[in-house]
């Protein structure tokens, strides 16, 4: 088997867009599914991914998101997003994706750290409890940084 | 590709999985474990044995499958099988190396 060079993924979640979230969490579990570590650290509105009232309300942007196909105005028609939203995780259960909550259990379970930015929790006055209980730590990027302790580790801006 | 194993000829593929099932038995499993430094214990054979059954009923793997198999939890899958817990348990098991990203 051909050995690859990466030993550790770290990603930054910045964004609460299904699509985004996804990116994170099947990136971070297929490293894991390789043999490679992998660490989420949740900033900003990423951080509704892992708020245990918000993550299973994800939406798939329908407004500035060009792949869309759709005008912008239509986009914003009240219950469009929603629509888009419904078809897309239909999608995404044909191809036994697993829904947010049980897709962070999944990714805990494997051995991927996942992390809060202590800045944004703070930020949006947020409390250990309104997070899910996967949660290993709330950390400053400092913090985060120090986590890519060795060769081949790299850092994704998400 | 032929590879030896146990003075027998088995036709593999570049990443060392098994083309043909049938010429898969437990010796030839235990030995490709060998390799990936893993002994065999009756936990792997519960977990081999059903991800054979399912490579026969033509399912696809997945971890998420793995969840909810009933069978093992991911947490002791990963720790049966380190260092790729679906890739490496599939080479030992015979059959092909799953194409899922999930």
């Amino acid at each position: 088997m051909s050995e690859t060079k990466v030993r550790k993924m770290l990603f930054i979640l910045s964004k609460a867009t299904i699509e985004n979230a996804y990116a994170a969490f099947v990136m971070a579990n297929g490293a894991r599914m390789e043999g490679i570590e992998s660490e989420i650290f949740f900033t900003f509105f990423g951080l509704e991914a892992i708020q245990k009232k918000k993550l299973e309300h994800l939406h798939v942007a329908t407004v500035g998101n060009p792949a869309m196909h759709m005008p912008t105005m239509l986009g914003a028609l009240p219950g469009v997003e929603a629509l888009a939203t419904k078809m897309m995780k239909k999608e995404m259960e044909k191809l036994d994706m697993p829904p947010v909550g049980e897709f962070l259990e999944i990714l805990s379970d494997s051995g991927c750290k996942l992390w809060g930015c202590k800045l944004a929790i703070d930020m949006f006055h947020l409390e250990r409890e309104d997070l899910i209980d996967e949660l290993d730590g709330i950390l400053t990027i400092g913090d985060f940084y120090n986590r890519a302790d060795k060769e081949g580790t790299h850092l994704l801006f998400i | 590709m032929k590879k030896m194993i146990e003075q027998r000829e088995i036709e593999v593929n570049e990443e060392g999985y098994l083309l043909d099932f049938s010429q898969w038995d437990k010796e030839i499993g235990e030995k490709l474990a060998e390799e990936q430094n893993i002994i065999l214990t009756d936990k792997h054979w519960e977990v081999i044995e059903y991800l054979q059954d399912k490579h026969r009923k033509e399912e696809a793997l997945s971890i998420r499958g793995i969840k909810k198999s009933g069978v093992i939890n991911i947490k002791e899958f990963y720790s049966l099988f380190p260092g790729g817990p679906l890739k490496k348990s599939t080479l030992i098991a015979g059959i092909p190396k799953p194409k899922s990203c999930i």
